[in-house]
Protein backbone atom coordinates (compact mmCIF):
# COMPACT_ATOMS: atom_id res chain seq x y z
CA UNK A 1 0.00 0.00 0.00
CA UNK A 2 1.70 2.82 -0.60
CA UNK A 3 1.08 6.42 1.16
CA UNK A 4 -1.57 8.29 -0.98
CA UNK A 5 -3.74 5.16 -0.32
CA UNK A 6 -2.81 4.76 3.25
CA UNK A 7 -3.92 8.75 3.81
CA UNK A 8 -6.96 8.24 2.16
CA UNK A 9 -7.86 5.17 4.61
CA UNK A 10 -6.85 7.00 7.55
CA UNK A 11 -9.02 10.11 6.78
CA UNK A 12 -11.89 8.07 5.99
CA UNK A 13 -11.56 6.48 8.98
CA UNK A 14 -11.43 9.45 11.08
CA UNK A 15 -14.54 10.57 9.11
CA UNK A 16 -16.12 7.49 9.74
CA UNK A 17 -15.34 7.53 13.72
CA UNK A 18 -16.79 11.15 13.77
CA UNK A 19 -19.77 9.96 12.56
CA UNK A 20 -20.48 7.04 14.72
CA UNK A 21 -19.29 9.03 17.75
CA UNK A 22 -22.63 11.25 16.71
CA UNK A 23 -24.95 8.74 16.54
CA UNK A 24 -23.86 6.48 19.61
CA UNK A 25 -24.30 10.24 21.73
CA UNK A 26 -27.72 9.98 20.26
CA UNK A 27 -28.20 6.54 21.34
CA UNK A 28 -26.36 6.94 24.95
CA UNK A 29 -28.87 9.71 25.65
CA UNK A 30 -31.79 8.03 24.53
CA UNK A 31 -30.50 5.15 26.30
CA UNK A 32 -30.00 6.48 29.61
CA UNK A 33 -33.54 8.79 29.89
CA UNK A 34 -35.06 5.40 28.51
CA UNK A 35 -33.44 2.99 31.58
CA UNK A 36 -33.89 5.89 34.32
CA UNK A 37 -37.04 6.96 33.25
CA UNK A 38 -39.28 3.84 31.99
CA UNK A 39 -40.15 2.81 35.11
CA UNK A 40 -42.15 5.49 36.12
CA UNK A 41 -44.71 5.49 33.33
CA UNK A 42 -47.53 4.00 33.78
CA UNK A 43 -51.11 4.92 32.61
CA UNK A 44 -51.41 6.89 36.37
CA UNK A 45 -48.25 8.96 35.32
CA UNK A 46 -49.76 9.91 32.10
CA UNK A 47 -53.23 10.48 33.13
CA UNK A 48 -53.05 11.69 36.60
CA UNK A 49 -52.41 15.21 38.26
CA UNK A 50 -48.76 14.80 40.40
CA UNK A 51 -49.32 14.94 43.58
CA UNK A 52 -47.52 14.98 47.39
CA UNK A 53 -44.89 17.15 46.43
CA UNK A 54 -44.73 16.24 42.79
CA UNK A 55 -43.19 13.25 44.43
CA UNK A 56 -46.36 10.54 43.37
CA UNK A 57 -49.21 11.11 40.67
CA UNK A 58 -48.38 12.12 37.29
CA UNK A 59 -47.83 14.70 34.63
CA UNK A 60 -51.23 15.18 32.75
CA UNK A 61 -51.62 18.82 33.17
CA UNK A 62 -48.11 19.49 31.69
CA UNK A 63 -49.09 17.35 29.00
CA UNK A 64 -52.19 19.32 28.00
CA UNK A 65 -50.16 22.54 28.84
CA UNK A 66 -47.34 21.49 26.09
CA UNK A 67 -50.27 20.79 23.96
CA UNK A 68 -51.72 24.19 24.38
CA UNK A 69 -48.71 25.97 23.58
CA UNK A 70 -47.66 24.12 21.16
CA UNK A 71 -51.17 24.12 19.22
CA UNK A 72 -51.17 27.82 20.45
CA UNK A 73 -47.72 29.65 18.74
CA UNK A 74 -48.16 27.75 15.57
CA UNK A 75 -51.79 28.85 15.30
CA UNK A 76 -49.55 32.64 16.04
CA UNK A 77 -46.63 31.31 13.31
CA UNK A 78 -47.81 29.11 10.79
CA UNK A 79 -49.88 31.60 8.70
CA UNK A 80 -47.15 34.69 9.56
CA UNK A 81 -44.33 32.52 8.67
CA UNK A 82 -45.78 30.37 5.47
CA UNK A 83 -47.01 34.21 3.88
CA UNK A 84 -43.63 35.73 4.91
CA UNK A 85 -41.99 32.82 2.94
CA UNK A 86 -43.94 33.12 0.04
CA UNK A 87 -43.49 36.15 -0.23
CA UNK A 88 -39.44 36.30 -0.02
CA UNK A 89 -39.14 33.60 -2.59
CA UNK A 90 -41.97 34.05 -4.74
CA UNK A 91 -42.21 37.87 -4.87
CA UNK A 92 -39.05 39.47 -4.34
CA UNK A 93 -36.24 39.31 -7.38
CA UNK A 94 -32.59 39.15 -5.90
CA UNK A 95 -32.01 42.33 -4.24
CA UNK A 96 -30.77 44.27 -1.54
CA UNK A 97 -34.26 44.08 0.38
CA UNK A 98 -34.45 40.35 -0.33
CA UNK A 99 -30.53 39.89 1.01
CA UNK A 100 -31.77 41.89 4.30
CA UNK A 101 -35.15 40.24 5.30
CA UNK A 102 -32.76 36.83 4.49
CA UNK A 103 -30.47 37.78 6.92
CA UNK A 104 -32.42 39.14 9.35
CA UNK A 105 -34.44 35.95 9.82
CA UNK A 106 -31.17 33.89 10.09
CA UNK A 107 -30.33 36.84 13.13
CA UNK A 108 -33.75 35.72 14.53
CA UNK A 109 -32.92 32.41 14.44
CA UNK A 110 -30.08 33.42 16.06
CA UNK A 111 -30.98 35.08 18.92
CA UNK A 112 -31.31 33.03 22.23
CA UNK A 113 -34.50 31.60 23.47
CA UNK A 114 -33.79 33.43 26.66
CA UNK A 115 -33.94 36.32 25.04
CA UNK A 116 -37.18 35.36 23.67
CA UNK A 117 -38.82 35.07 27.00
CA UNK A 118 -38.08 38.05 27.95
CA UNK A 119 -38.80 40.04 25.71
CA UNK A 120 -42.69 38.20 25.45
CA UNK A 121 -42.69 38.81 29.05
CA UNK A 122 -42.34 42.46 28.40
CA UNK A 123 -44.27 42.53 25.45
CA UNK A 124 -46.86 40.44 25.63
CA UNK A 125 -46.84 39.71 29.81
CA UNK A 126 -46.46 43.48 30.64
CA UNK A 127 -47.04 45.76 28.12
CA UNK A 128 -50.12 43.97 26.14
CA UNK A 129 -51.30 42.74 30.53
CA UNK A 130 -52.10 39.33 29.16
CA UNK A 131 -50.03 38.19 32.28
CA UNK A 132 -48.69 35.02 32.77
CA UNK A 133 -51.33 32.88 30.35
CA UNK A 134 -50.89 30.29 27.49
CA UNK A 135 -51.45 33.65 24.87
CA UNK A 136 -48.80 35.28 26.06
CA UNK A 137 -46.60 31.73 26.65
CA UNK A 138 -47.79 31.02 22.70
CA UNK A 139 -46.97 34.15 21.35
CA UNK A 140 -43.84 34.07 22.79
CA UNK A 141 -42.87 30.30 21.79
CA UNK A 142 -44.59 31.66 18.11
CA UNK A 143 -41.42 34.36 17.83
CA UNK A 144 -39.18 31.76 18.20
CA UNK A 145 -40.43 29.53 15.63
CA UNK A 146 -41.09 32.12 13.17
CA UNK A 147 -37.33 32.25 11.56
CA UNK A 148 -37.79 28.66 10.94
CA UNK A 149 -41.02 28.06 9.30
CA UNK A 150 -40.17 31.55 6.74
CA UNK A 151 -37.07 29.53 5.90
CA UNK A 152 -38.13 26.14 5.83
CA UNK A 153 -40.90 27.35 3.51
CA UNK A 154 -38.81 29.07 1.40
CA UNK A 155 -36.76 25.95 0.95
CA UNK A 156 -39.43 24.01 -0.01
CA UNK A 157 -40.88 26.94 -2.74
CA UNK A 158 -37.16 27.00 -3.79
CA UNK A 159 -36.99 23.16 -4.77
CA UNK A 160 -39.94 23.72 -7.23
CA UNK A 161 -38.97 23.60 -10.57
CA UNK A 162 -39.11 26.86 -12.15
CA UNK A 163 -40.20 25.16 -15.73
CA UNK A 164 -43.43 24.88 -13.44
CA UNK A 165 -43.76 28.24 -12.59
CA UNK A 166 -42.52 29.65 -16.47
CA UNK A 167 -45.38 26.97 -18.07
CA UNK A 168 -48.00 28.46 -16.12
CA UNK A 169 -47.57 32.38 -16.89
CA UNK A 170 -47.23 31.17 -20.45
CA UNK A 171 -50.57 30.05 -20.05
CA UNK A 172 -51.68 33.33 -19.13
CA UNK A 173 -52.28 32.43 -15.43
CA UNK A 174 -51.41 35.74 -13.29
CA UNK A 175 -48.31 35.40 -9.89
CA UNK A 176 -51.22 34.59 -7.71
CA UNK A 177 -52.51 31.90 -9.57
CA UNK A 178 -49.42 30.44 -10.41
CA UNK A 179 -48.32 30.44 -6.64
CA UNK A 180 -52.32 29.48 -5.58
CA UNK A 181 -52.43 26.13 -8.42
CA UNK A 182 -49.43 25.15 -9.01
CA UNK A 183 -46.42 26.40 -6.61
CA UNK A 184 -47.75 25.77 -3.41
CA UNK A 185 -49.60 22.40 -4.24
CA UNK A 186 -46.22 21.11 -5.57
CA UNK A 187 -44.09 22.45 -2.34
CA UNK A 188 -47.13 21.89 0.40
CA UNK A 189 -45.47 18.10 1.44
CA UNK A 190 -42.11 20.15 1.67
CA UNK A 191 -43.75 23.20 3.82
CA UNK A 192 -45.94 20.01 5.94
CA UNK A 193 -42.84 18.64 7.00
CA UNK A 194 -41.11 22.22 8.00
CA UNK A 195 -43.89 22.85 9.83
CA UNK A 196 -43.94 19.81 11.23
CA UNK A 197 -40.76 19.77 12.87
CA UNK A 198 -40.67 23.41 13.89
CA UNK A 199 -43.53 21.82 16.27
CA UNK A 200 -40.91 19.45 17.33
CA UNK A 201 -38.42 22.14 17.91
CA UNK A 202 -41.00 24.25 19.94
CA UNK A 203 -42.39 21.94 22.39
CA UNK A 204 -38.62 21.39 23.79
CA UNK A 205 -38.23 24.82 24.49
CA UNK A 206 -37.95 26.26 28.41
CA UNK A 207 -36.47 29.74 28.33
CA UNK A 208 -39.58 31.18 26.19
CA UNK A 209 -42.12 30.07 28.62
CA UNK A 210 -40.21 30.66 31.88
CA UNK A 211 -41.63 33.86 32.42
CA UNK A 212 -44.52 34.04 30.77
CA UNK A 213 -46.88 31.48 31.23
CA UNK A 214 -45.53 28.25 32.84
CA UNK A 215 -46.32 27.19 36.25
CA UNK A 216 -44.36 25.44 39.36
CA UNK A 217 -47.51 23.85 40.42
CA UNK A 218 -50.96 23.52 39.02
CA UNK A 219 -52.76 20.61 39.49
CA UNK A 220 -55.88 20.96 37.11
CA UNK A 221 -56.15 21.76 33.40
CA UNK A 222 -56.40 25.09 31.76
CA UNK A 223 -60.01 26.64 31.41
CA UNK A 224 -59.52 29.57 29.02
CA UNK A 225 -56.38 31.24 27.14
CA UNK A 226 -55.78 33.42 30.28
CA UNK A 227 -55.02 30.97 32.20
CA UNK A 228 -51.12 29.07 33.43
CA UNK A 229 -50.47 25.74 32.42
CA UNK A 230 -47.52 23.47 33.69
CA UNK A 231 -45.37 22.54 30.62
CA UNK A 232 -43.23 19.18 29.96
CA UNK A 233 -39.56 21.05 29.47
CA UNK A 234 -40.28 23.19 32.83
CA UNK A 235 -42.02 20.97 35.37
CA UNK A 236 -38.67 18.99 34.50
CA UNK A 237 -36.42 21.91 34.88
CA UNK A 238 -38.70 22.01 38.46
CA UNK A 239 -38.33 18.17 38.91
CA UNK A 240 -34.77 17.93 38.56
CA UNK A 241 -33.32 21.55 40.24
CA UNK A 242 -36.18 22.83 42.96
CA UNK A 243 -38.31 20.42 43.50
CA UNK A 244 -40.01 19.60 47.60
CA UNK A 245 -37.60 16.31 47.70
CA UNK A 246 -35.68 16.09 44.57
CA UNK A 247 -34.18 12.65 45.87
CA UNK A 248 -37.82 11.31 45.56
CA UNK A 249 -38.92 12.98 42.16
CA UNK A 250 -35.92 12.34 40.34
CA UNK A 251 -37.68 8.77 38.68
CA UNK A 252 -40.44 11.54 37.97
CA UNK A 253 -38.35 13.65 36.10
CA UNK A 254 -36.20 11.13 34.06
CA UNK A 255 -40.56 9.93 33.40
CA UNK A 256 -41.21 13.42 32.34
CA UNK A 257 -38.08 13.31 30.34
CA UNK A 258 -38.73 10.20 28.24
CA UNK A 259 -42.43 11.70 27.85
CA UNK A 260 -41.09 14.88 26.28
CA UNK A 261 -38.47 12.80 23.99
CA UNK A 262 -41.08 10.62 22.82
CA UNK A 263 -43.38 13.26 21.64
CA UNK A 264 -40.65 15.04 19.43
CA UNK A 265 -39.89 11.89 18.38
CA UNK A 266 -42.83 10.68 17.20
CA UNK A 267 -43.51 14.31 15.76
CA UNK A 268 -40.28 13.87 13.75
CA UNK A 269 -40.96 10.86 12.35
CA UNK A 270 -44.84 11.62 11.54
CA UNK A 271 -43.63 14.28 9.62
CA UNK A 272 -41.34 12.38 7.22
CA UNK A 273 -44.45 9.77 6.80
CA UNK A 274 -46.67 12.41 5.94
CA UNK A 275 -44.00 13.76 3.96
CA UNK A 276 -43.94 10.31 2.00
CA UNK A 277 -47.64 9.91 2.02
CA UNK A 278 -48.29 13.01 -0.29
CA UNK A 279 -45.42 12.49 -2.37
CA UNK A 280 -46.81 9.35 -3.23
CA UNK A 281 -50.41 11.16 -3.57
CA UNK A 282 -48.56 13.98 -6.40
CA UNK A 283 -46.58 11.42 -8.00
CA UNK A 284 -43.52 13.96 -7.74
CA UNK A 285 -41.09 11.46 -8.95
CA UNK B 1 -52.06 40.07 -42.80
CA UNK B 2 -48.96 39.19 -40.81
CA UNK B 3 -49.29 36.92 -37.78
CA UNK B 4 -46.28 38.19 -36.04
CA UNK B 5 -43.84 40.87 -36.77
CA UNK B 6 -40.14 42.12 -35.08
CA UNK B 7 -39.08 45.48 -35.98
CA UNK B 8 -35.42 46.63 -35.32
CA UNK B 9 -35.36 44.74 -32.16
CA UNK B 10 -32.81 45.05 -29.39
CA UNK B 11 -32.16 43.05 -26.52
CA UNK B 12 -29.82 43.74 -23.25
CA UNK B 13 -29.42 41.49 -20.19
CA UNK B 14 -27.76 44.46 -18.62
CA UNK B 15 -24.69 45.43 -20.22
CA UNK B 16 -24.58 42.80 -22.65
CA UNK B 17 -26.49 42.90 -25.90
CA UNK B 18 -28.46 39.67 -27.10
CA UNK B 19 -29.89 41.13 -30.25
CA UNK B 20 -29.30 43.40 -32.46
CA UNK B 21 -31.64 45.38 -34.53
CA UNK B 22 -33.58 42.09 -35.70
CA UNK B 23 -36.75 42.59 -38.00
CA UNK B 24 -38.67 39.39 -38.98
CA UNK B 25 -42.00 38.88 -39.92
CA UNK B 26 -44.44 35.65 -39.78
CA UNK B 27 -46.69 34.67 -42.55
CA UNK B 28 -49.46 32.83 -40.50
CA UNK B 29 -50.12 29.31 -41.13
CA UNK B 30 -46.37 28.84 -41.17
CA UNK B 31 -43.52 26.79 -39.20
CA UNK B 32 -40.55 29.40 -38.94
CA UNK B 33 -37.52 27.57 -37.68
CA UNK B 34 -34.68 29.79 -35.73
CA UNK B 35 -31.16 27.63 -36.00
CA UNK B 36 -27.73 29.11 -34.71
CA UNK B 37 -24.98 27.87 -32.19
CA UNK B 38 -25.65 28.19 -28.40
CA UNK B 39 -26.05 31.76 -26.84
CA UNK B 40 -26.94 33.27 -30.72
CA UNK B 41 -30.08 34.81 -29.28
CA UNK B 42 -32.66 32.16 -30.94
CA UNK B 43 -34.46 31.39 -27.67
CA UNK B 44 -34.14 35.55 -26.36
CA UNK B 45 -35.61 36.42 -29.85
CA UNK B 46 -38.79 33.50 -29.20
CA UNK B 47 -39.34 34.66 -25.94
CA UNK B 48 -39.91 37.97 -27.25
CA UNK B 49 -43.19 37.27 -28.42
CA UNK B 50 -45.31 36.46 -24.95
CA UNK B 51 -42.75 38.39 -22.78
CA UNK B 52 -41.13 35.40 -21.07
CA UNK B 53 -37.71 37.53 -20.78
CA UNK B 54 -39.62 40.33 -18.38
CA UNK B 55 -39.32 37.60 -16.01
CA UNK B 56 -35.59 37.90 -16.14
CA UNK B 57 -33.80 40.42 -14.36
CA UNK B 58 -31.97 43.40 -16.18
CA UNK B 59 -33.88 42.79 -19.10
CA UNK B 60 -34.36 45.59 -21.37
CA UNK B 61 -35.25 46.27 -25.43
CA UNK B 62 -36.07 48.22 -28.04
CA UNK B 63 -38.12 48.41 -30.83
CA UNK B 64 -41.45 46.84 -31.72
CA UNK B 65 -42.84 43.49 -31.81
CA UNK B 66 -46.09 42.54 -32.84
CA UNK B 67 -48.95 39.79 -32.32
CA UNK B 68 -52.15 39.86 -34.19
CA UNK B 69 -51.21 43.51 -34.89
CA UNK B 70 -50.51 44.12 -31.53
CA UNK B 71 -47.50 45.60 -30.09
CA UNK B 72 -46.89 43.27 -26.95
CA UNK B 73 -44.83 45.79 -25.17
CA UNK B 74 -47.06 48.50 -25.25
CA UNK B 75 -47.75 50.58 -22.01
CA UNK B 76 -51.19 49.02 -20.36
CA UNK B 77 -50.80 45.67 -21.87
CA UNK B 78 -51.81 43.06 -19.38
CA UNK B 79 -49.22 40.23 -19.58
CA UNK B 80 -51.83 37.29 -18.45
CA UNK B 81 -53.99 38.86 -21.34
CA UNK B 82 -51.54 38.70 -23.94
CA UNK B 83 -49.99 35.87 -22.93
CA UNK B 84 -53.11 33.27 -23.16
CA UNK B 85 -52.93 34.59 -26.89
CA UNK B 86 -49.73 32.94 -27.42
CA UNK B 87 -49.14 29.32 -26.63
CA UNK B 88 -45.52 28.12 -25.66
CA UNK B 89 -43.80 24.47 -25.57
CA UNK B 90 -40.75 24.23 -23.43
CA UNK B 91 -37.52 21.98 -24.04
CA UNK B 92 -38.26 20.17 -21.29
CA UNK B 93 -41.85 18.57 -21.19
CA UNK B 94 -43.24 20.61 -18.06
CA UNK B 95 -46.46 19.15 -17.32
CA UNK B 96 -48.00 20.15 -13.69
CA UNK B 97 -48.32 17.50 -11.20
CA UNK B 98 -51.88 16.96 -11.66
CA UNK B 99 -54.58 14.82 -13.82
CA UNK B 100 -54.09 14.74 -17.28
CA UNK B 101 -57.28 16.27 -17.99
CA UNK B 102 -56.26 19.16 -15.02
CA UNK B 103 -53.38 19.96 -17.12
CA UNK B 104 -55.46 20.80 -20.02
CA UNK B 105 -58.11 22.56 -18.34
CA UNK B 106 -55.38 25.05 -16.39
CA UNK B 107 -55.31 27.63 -19.34
CA UNK B 108 -58.83 27.98 -19.58
CA UNK B 109 -59.56 27.63 -15.38
CA UNK B 110 -56.40 30.57 -14.87
CA UNK B 111 -58.69 32.50 -17.53
CA UNK B 112 -62.61 32.12 -15.68
CA UNK B 113 -63.63 29.57 -18.14
CA UNK B 114 -65.82 27.57 -15.54
CA UNK B 115 -68.75 25.97 -17.61
CA UNK B 116 -68.31 22.34 -17.01
CA UNK B 117 -68.79 21.14 -20.56
CA UNK B 118 -67.25 24.03 -22.55
CA UNK B 119 -64.17 22.81 -20.55
CA UNK B 120 -64.90 19.19 -21.33
CA UNK B 121 -65.24 19.68 -24.80
CA UNK B 122 -61.95 22.08 -25.29
CA UNK B 123 -60.25 19.33 -23.68
CA UNK B 124 -61.30 16.92 -25.97
CA UNK B 125 -60.51 18.70 -29.06
CA UNK B 126 -57.71 19.99 -27.87
CA UNK B 127 -55.47 16.45 -27.01
CA UNK B 128 -57.26 15.39 -30.19
CA UNK B 129 -55.21 17.96 -31.76
CA UNK B 130 -52.22 17.01 -30.07
CA UNK B 131 -52.45 13.33 -31.18
CA UNK B 132 -52.81 12.17 -27.87
CA UNK B 133 -56.17 11.26 -27.27
CA UNK B 134 -56.43 7.75 -28.46
CA UNK B 135 -53.83 6.99 -25.61
CA UNK B 136 -55.51 9.03 -22.84
CA UNK B 137 -58.72 9.39 -23.36
CA UNK B 138 -59.69 6.11 -20.53
CA UNK B 139 -57.08 7.49 -18.05
CA UNK B 140 -57.56 11.17 -17.91
CA UNK B 141 -57.84 11.32 -14.13
CA UNK B 142 -54.56 9.98 -14.05
CA UNK B 143 -51.33 11.64 -13.17
CA UNK B 144 -49.79 13.58 -16.12
CA UNK B 145 -46.31 12.51 -14.30
CA UNK B 146 -47.00 9.18 -15.00
CA UNK B 147 -47.00 9.35 -19.25
CA UNK B 148 -43.87 8.93 -21.00
CA UNK B 149 -41.80 11.95 -22.12
CA UNK B 150 -43.11 12.01 -25.76
CA UNK B 151 -46.46 11.73 -24.50
CA UNK B 152 -45.85 14.57 -21.89
CA UNK B 153 -44.54 17.08 -24.56
CA UNK B 154 -47.75 16.39 -26.72
CA UNK B 155 -49.79 16.92 -23.06
CA UNK B 156 -48.10 20.23 -23.42
CA UNK B 157 -48.80 21.29 -26.37
CA UNK B 158 -52.67 20.05 -25.94
CA UNK B 159 -51.97 22.44 -22.91
CA UNK B 160 -51.15 25.67 -25.19
CA UNK B 161 -53.55 24.92 -27.78
CA UNK B 162 -56.46 24.92 -25.24
CA UNK B 163 -56.13 28.54 -24.50
CA UNK B 164 -56.74 28.43 -28.50
CA UNK B 165 -53.93 30.82 -29.31
CA UNK B 166 -52.78 31.96 -32.75
CA UNK B 167 -49.09 31.92 -32.61
CA UNK B 168 -47.35 28.80 -30.81
CA UNK B 169 -43.68 29.29 -29.75
CA UNK B 170 -41.95 26.04 -29.42
CA UNK B 171 -38.55 25.78 -27.62
CA UNK B 172 -36.42 23.16 -28.74
CA UNK B 173 -39.17 20.90 -27.96
CA UNK B 174 -38.18 17.16 -29.05
CA UNK B 175 -34.49 17.70 -27.63
CA UNK B 176 -35.23 15.77 -24.50
CA UNK B 177 -37.26 13.16 -26.40
CA UNK B 178 -35.93 9.27 -28.45
CA UNK B 179 -36.46 9.20 -32.10
CA UNK B 180 -39.70 8.22 -32.37
CA UNK B 181 -41.57 10.72 -29.98
CA UNK B 182 -39.33 13.07 -31.68
CA UNK B 183 -41.14 12.11 -35.37
CA UNK B 184 -44.56 12.11 -33.49
CA UNK B 185 -43.96 15.71 -32.67
CA UNK B 186 -43.02 16.77 -36.08
CA UNK B 187 -45.57 15.02 -37.79
CA UNK B 188 -47.99 17.14 -35.14
CA UNK B 189 -46.05 20.23 -35.99
CA UNK B 190 -46.65 19.80 -39.79
CA UNK B 191 -50.23 19.25 -38.92
CA UNK B 192 -51.01 22.24 -36.09
CA UNK B 193 -49.73 24.54 -39.14
CA UNK B 194 -53.38 24.18 -40.88
CA UNK B 195 -54.51 25.86 -37.89
CA UNK B 196 -51.44 27.75 -36.20
CA UNK B 197 -48.72 30.12 -37.00
CA UNK B 198 -45.89 28.25 -35.37
CA UNK B 199 -41.98 29.24 -34.46
CA UNK B 200 -39.59 26.83 -33.07
CA UNK B 201 -35.99 27.28 -32.33
CA UNK B 202 -34.25 23.72 -33.19
CA UNK B 203 -30.44 22.82 -32.53
CA UNK B 204 -31.72 20.20 -35.09
CA UNK B 205 -30.68 20.87 -38.51
CA UNK B 206 -32.58 17.96 -39.84
CA UNK B 207 -35.43 19.07 -37.75
CA UNK B 208 -35.45 22.37 -39.06
CA UNK B 209 -34.97 21.29 -42.90
CA UNK B 210 -38.05 18.44 -42.55
CA UNK B 211 -40.59 20.85 -40.41
CA UNK B 212 -40.13 24.37 -41.35
CA UNK B 213 -41.39 26.58 -44.31
CA UNK B 214 -38.79 29.54 -43.81
CA UNK B 215 -35.74 29.19 -42.03
CA UNK B 216 -33.45 32.21 -39.90
CA UNK B 217 -30.26 32.03 -38.84
CA UNK B 218 -29.13 33.72 -36.08
CA UNK B 219 -25.65 34.69 -35.19
CA UNK B 220 -24.12 36.39 -32.07
CA UNK B 221 -27.20 38.36 -31.68
CA UNK B 222 -27.81 39.05 -35.35
CA UNK B 223 -30.13 37.96 -37.58
CA UNK B 224 -27.98 36.76 -40.54
CA UNK B 225 -29.68 34.93 -43.14
CA UNK B 226 -33.88 34.68 -43.14
CA UNK B 227 -35.58 33.19 -46.17
CA UNK B 228 -37.08 29.78 -46.80
CA UNK B 229 -35.98 26.60 -46.06
CA UNK B 230 -35.26 25.29 -49.22
CA UNK B 231 -33.01 28.60 -50.09
CA UNK B 232 -31.24 28.53 -46.93
CA UNK B 233 -30.56 24.72 -47.12
CA UNK B 234 -30.17 24.34 -50.44
CA UNK B 235 -28.22 27.51 -51.28
CA UNK B 236 -27.65 30.26 -48.94
CA UNK B 237 -26.72 33.55 -49.76
CA UNK B 238 -24.49 34.13 -46.58
CA UNK B 239 -21.24 32.20 -46.23
CA UNK B 240 -21.27 31.88 -42.51
CA UNK B 241 -25.02 30.37 -43.29
CA UNK B 242 -23.17 28.20 -45.63
CA UNK B 243 -20.74 27.01 -42.82
CA UNK B 244 -22.81 26.52 -40.02
CA UNK B 245 -25.24 24.40 -42.95
CA UNK B 246 -22.82 22.54 -43.52
CA UNK B 247 -20.87 21.91 -40.01
CA UNK B 248 -18.36 23.68 -40.03
CA UNK B 249 -19.05 25.80 -37.01
CA UNK B 250 -21.06 25.80 -34.12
Amino acid sequence: MNTKQLKQKIAFSIFGTMSFIVVAILFIILGFIVIRGFGAISWEFLTEMPKDGMTKGGIFPAIVGTGCLVLGSMIFAFPIGVLSGIYINEYLVESWLKKFLRMMTNNLAGVPSIVFGLFGMALFVNYLSFGDSIIAGSMTLGLLALPVVIRLTEEALKTVDDNLRLGSYALGATKIQTIQKVVLPVAFPNIMTGLILSIGRVSGETAPILFTVAAYFLPRLPHSLSDQVMALPYHLYVLATSGTNMEESRPMAYGTALVLVSIVLIINVSASLLRRRIQKKNKMN
Amino acid sequence: MTQAEAKNVNVWYDDFQALKDISMTFEPNTVTALIGPSGCGKSTFLRLFNRMNDLIPLFRMEGLVTVNGQNVYSKGVRLDEMRKKVGMVFQKPNPFPKSIFENVAYGLRVNGINNKKEIQETVERSLKQAALWDEVKDSLKKSAMDLSGGQQQRLCIARALAVQPKLILMDEPASALDPISTNRIEELIFELKKDYTIIIVTHNLQQAGRISDSTAFFYLGELIEYNLTKKIFLNPDNERTQNYITGRFG
